[in-house]
């Protein structure tokens, strides 16, 4: 009689396998979709103009008259209202996906990068890992010390999430996907920023631990110093825009790596350079994280916090890499423009005003979330990359950094742009002549760069490129 | 000990005292530091030692000669065949014992790969604890494939117990000198890789030179050894200068720190010797494999090992500096005295002198760059 | 130099206060009077020649047949390549000596660890306390007489042999399982203490 063993790989395994693989796809790409799609279709519907027509249009599909027009103020604010509330509430999320998507997506490339295979347990890739964090984390316990000063501990972490929630507001997802276009637009996101320093400051005093003292006094020291670079490297494309308000920043750029703010200015590369640098410092991320530095103040100002409201911190922190990208390809990299749609083609598939765009229009406004979205994945791995490269800077160093090079810089910058545009605005090739020649330089540098790079694997022996393991 | 420190604050200002550790991140070990700060600046760093404390060198009075072996591997559990060999040399010289030339030789090659195994946690989680993470990942993974070398040849990862009175327990196996030498064709190009990758990085070489220094005067003075010496500026490595076992017929530099980048004696100085070692190491292994003799590996040793009262001192260069084993031994079959003397004890005693005026993050960096493990302070 | 030139250097200078130089059984030591040890640790050091700069080791020995407690110095020269070994004997009812830590400030360390360990009083040294023990151990363990004290603050380091305690363990559980009739004598209580 012969006793079979059953087969390691018996069907049920490779269908679970399989199985799981598929719920992560579908999830991992349904979730983004459903967000992008909802911050797609709501962003520009709940503005004021475009809303009655919305109305209109929902009445007519159910065969009744709706005219907002015709409603009393209050009525028309409530409608207002409440679609503004529901776009916040789809921000709101998007901030908060986007951040744990951003967690999974930096510990891949951080495994990837120092030889191990990673996440790769809950959901195909351990792309749910995240999710499974964020639960476990809301089922700890909630501790708060007890001679920690009760209210402000229990205050800190709002704070920072206000001013991380707030950001989203000013942030140009398409050519009309913006939740509200202030005239003042990164003026704002500079502003409400700031608060995140105040969360830190009263986590850091409130937990009533001298490491998380130290941690927040070197963070309050760190952002506020770095407040003032990034202003002044700021006010580089907004000089040269000549407005604040986020889109028309993004207007007077162009699609087109020569059209770009940091290569149509000659100094421009300086001042995505210092900006890049004072974003960083701002968000805490290595070589600027010494608030949390792990093998000096084990967590930092984080320290005495545990289940939601670390939750909180460490949503927020990696929140703040889509926000940090988000304006940086803003301001400098061309944000949303669509090669070859000019102002013109998006004007022309508006249609009236007043009534609903056409499809035209919509699949311009899909084509410009996705620009954007690709140049803000792109710029995040570069913060994710540099994360995982370089050693911590020390706390004088940093100083030293901001006050003696970044600052000078960023005012040379300054004053440069200031006289560049004066010449622009005599010679205009000249901005279009600056654009080619950098842009040529760099992409010599990428090529460059790609080349050492590969040239660096091959010098080690007996090593290879593994993308297997996923 | 709190108590103690406070009584000789000055209640004013803004000092504070804090604990560093013995919990630490940084994986040195279960050591803690009594810091009392001024901001960012320190005033004093009081190391307070003794949480790995397990009387070693008690236990080597009641387990006899051969049995006190395995308790070695746990003197020093990351470069643990160095503990072993010291003790082994210590008895066999008190026996008058000969060892045979191929257990040299092996005992030799197994050192130096535990040498570059050793070294590499001390340059990785040094680069950890200036906030590099991916350096210690990749100097983990070249020390895994080292693990398994030497677990092919005795049988274990970390605490070895293969040197034993006599000789070693083992011959090589099979292919095994194969697979080292191809470990090592790969090892000599990864170490470029990791010099292209953090050693020569401008974040981390201002971290690190300048920093903490320590002058050759007042490291012979503190008692360093071994690549903290070295990297002092002193010219010394016990296998060149008072060679044992299969040394003298090897050919090797001895990396002297020069003020790589900064001052001779800071502790980029003291990282960048330890580097330069596991190059040094690698040829060591190469020529050992290339003229290993035949032979056995295990001298004759009597069954109940009982040496005549005596006593005898063994000085080994380990990974972490010179160590010396001092055996008492008054004629029974146990040792009356086992003294354990290694590097990382001394130099601890240097940091609280070193330590005033230095910031915290520089601390971190000192106690890396002295490369201290608990296991050897405390025994 | 050898030891042998070494020792004689010494006994040139200090005579009678530096002893012979012991048989190479295997490593030769010299004992010097207790009073003197500072005094010959300088010249060593200092001396052109000898220049002793590297204190390797500094440890005890106790011997309580002959009532003494030996520290042992090994002395090494980086520049001369040389050793020696040194002995102080001190009495083993209250051992104290000079310390040498104004000699090699390696000693400060080293003597907190005898001092720990065996209990001699060091004079002169900055800060004496123990350095690997608690502060408020009692006794020196590394001592041949030392007796542990069963515990510390509470917690016991003696107890009942594992396999004396499960096997105890399981007859209980077995006992209760079963239904006692009346008359059946109670279990045997444990075999006191432990033994490791």
């Amino acid at each position: 009689m012969t006793a079979t063993l059953q087969s390691p790989r018996t069907p049920s395994r490779s269908r679970s396998a399989r199985g799981v693989l598929l719920a992560t796809l579908a999830l991992g790409f349904g979730i983004p979709f459903l967000l992008f799609s909802a911050i797609l279709v709501l962003s520009p519907l709940s503005k004021p103009e475009l809303l009655g027509a919305v109305v209109q249009g929902l009445g007519r599909l159910l065969g009744a008259e709706w005219d907002p027009s015709g409603w009393s103020v209050t009525a028309q604010l409530a409608l207002y209202g409440v679609s503004v509330a529901v776009l916040g509430f789809i921000l709101l999320n998007f901030g908060a996906v986007v951040s744990g998507m951003t967690v999974w997506w930096e510990m891949r490339v951080s495994s990837r990068m120092q030889s191990r295979v990673g996440y790769n347990r809950v959901g195909a890739g351990g792309f749910f890992q995240w999710v499974a964090d964020a639960v476990k984390l809301l089922f700890k316990e909630d501790l708060v010390p007890a001679d920690a000063d009760q209210i402000l501990f229990r205050a800190a972490p709002y704070f920072v999430l206000v001013g991380f929630a707030l950001t989203f507001v000013a942030l140009p997802f398409g050519e009309s996907l913006i939740a509200a276009d202030l005239n003042v637009g990164i003026f704002y996101l500079v502003s409400v920023t700031a608060l995140v320093v105040v969360g830190i400051l009263l986590a850091g005093w409130s937990s009533n631990s001298k490491w998380a003292l130290f941690g927040g006094m070197r963070s309050a020291a760190q952002v506020v110093s770095y407040e003032i670079p990034a202003g002044l490297a700021i006010l580089v494309p907004v000089l040269m825009a000549g407005s604040l308000s986020m889109q028309e920043i993004i207007r007077q750029q162009g699609a087109w790596p020569w059209q770009w703010f940091v290569f149509t200015n000659p100094i421009g590369v300086l001042a995505f350079l210092v900006f890049f640098v004072s974003q960083l410092a701002e968000g805490n991320r290595t070589p600027f994280d010494l608030p949390e530095a792990e093998s000096e103040l084990v967590a930092g100002y984080l320290s005495e916090y545990s289940s939601f409201r670390f939750a909180l911190y460490f949503l927020v922190e990696f929140g703040n890499l889509w926000v940090m990208a988000a304006v940086a390809v803003t301001l400098f990299l061309g944000g949303w423009q669509v090669p070859f749609a000019g102002p013109e083609v998006f004007a022309a598939a508006r249609g009236p005003a007043g009534a609903l765009p056409g499809l035209g229009w919509w699949g311009l406004q899909v084509v410009s979330m996705a620009i954007f979205s690709a140049k803000t994945l792109f710029v995040l791995n570069l913060i994710v990359w540099v994360r995982w490269t370089l050693p911590r800077i020390r706390v004088d160093q940093m100083m030293d950094l901001c006050w003696k090079y970044l600052v000078p810089g960023a005012f040379a910058a300054f004053v440069f742009t200031l006289l560049w545009q004066i010449l622009v605005a005599r010679v205009p090739r000249a901005a279009l002549a600056s654009g080619v020649v950098l842009t040529v330089v760099a992409a010599a540098v990428a090529v460059v760069f790609l080349r050492q790079t590969w040239r660096n694997i091959k010098l080690v022996a007996g090593d290879r490129v593994d993308l297997t393991n996923w | 000990m709190e108590k103690l420190i406070l009584r000789r604050v000055d209640r004013s200002g803004e000092e504070m005292i804090l604990n560093f550790g013995p919990q630490h991140p940084s994986t040195h070990g279960v050591i803690n530091f009594i810091v009392e700060t001024d901001g960012e600046v320190l005033k004093k760093a009081v190391p307070d030692v003794g949480y790995l404390h397990r009387s070693l060198e008690k236990i080597g009075e009641i387990v006899g000669y051969p049995g006190f072996m395995p308790f070695t591997d746990r003197v020093d559990y990351v470069a643990a065949m160095f503990a072993n060999e010291g003790y082994a040399v210590a008895v066999e010289r008190l026996l008058k014992l000969e060892v045979p030339p191929r257990a040299q030789w092996l005992r030799a090659v197994s050192c130096e790969l535990t040498r570059i195994a050793s070294h590499l946690i001390s340059v990785g989680t040094m680069a950890m604890d200036i906030g590099a993470f991916t350096p210690m990942l990749h100097g983990v993974r070249e020390r895994e494939t080292i693990n398994d070398l030497i677990e092919a040849l005795c049988g274990s990862r970390l605490t070895y117990n293969y040197h034993r009175i006599g000789g070693v327990a083992f011959d090589m196996p099979e292919e095994w000198r194969d697979k080292v030498l191809r470990f090592l064709d790969h090892f000599d190009t990864f170490l470029q890789e990791f010099d292209r990758l953090i050693s020569f990085n401008e974040i981390y070489i201002r971290r690190l030179a300048n920093v903490a220094v320590i002058t050759g005067e007042q490291a012979i003075d503190y008692g360093l050894v071994g690549p903290n010496l070295r990297a002092s500026g002193v010219d010394w490595d016990l296998r060149r200068d008072m060679p044992y076992g299969a040394y003298p017929s090897f050919k090797f530099g001895v990396p002297v720190g020069k003020g790589f980048f900064g001052v001779s004696g800071d502790c980029f100085d003291r990282y960048y010797v330890r580097i330069l070692e596991m190059a040094e190491s690698s040829k060591i292994v190469r020529q050992a494999l290339e003229s290993m003799p035949d032979g056995e590996t295990m001298a004759k040793v009597p069954r109940n090992i009982k040496p005549e009262p005596g006593e005898a001192i063994s000085r080994i260069e380990s990974a972490r500096g010179e160590m010396a084993y001092y055996v008492v031994s008054d004629g029974t079959n146990k040792a009356y005295r086992v003294r354990v003397r290694a590097g990382s004890f001394t130099a601890m005693g240097i940091i609280e002198d070193i330590s005033p005026g230095l910031m915290v993050a520089d601390l971190v960096a000192l106690i890396a760059s002295l490369d201290v493990v608990a296991p050897e302070i405390d025994r | 130099m050898t030891t042998d030139q070494i020792h004689e250097r010494l006994k040139a200078r200090f005579g009678d206060d530096v002893g012979p130089l012991s048989e190479a059984k295997i490593d030769p030591f010299a004992v010097v009077k207790r009073e003197r040890i500072v005094e010959v640790c300088r010249f060593l050091k200092s001396e052109p020649g000898l220049e002793l700069d590297f204190l390797e080791d500094l440890t005890a020995i106790d011997w309580p047949k002959r009532n003494v407690i030996e520290i042992v110095y090994h002395l090494a020269s980086y520049k001369q390549r040389h050793l020696i070994v040194l002995k102080v004997e001190t009495d083993r009812a209250s051992p104290s000596l000079d310390s040498v830590e104004s000699v090699w400030k390696t000693a400060n360390w080293f003597e907190r660890e005898v001092y720990d360990l065996f209990g001699v009083l060091f004079a002169g040294h900055p800060d004496l306390r123990r350095i690997l023990l608690p502060d408020d151990w009692v006794g020196h363990p590394l001592r041949k007489d030392y007796q542990e004290a069963g515990g510390w603050h509470g917690i016991t380091n003696v107890r009942e042999n594992p396999l004396v305690e499960l096997k105890r363990l399981d007859d209980k559980a077995r006992a209760e399982a079963q239904p006692r009739p009346a008359a059946e004598k109670p279990p045997e209580p444990p075999a006191p203490g432990g033994q490791a």
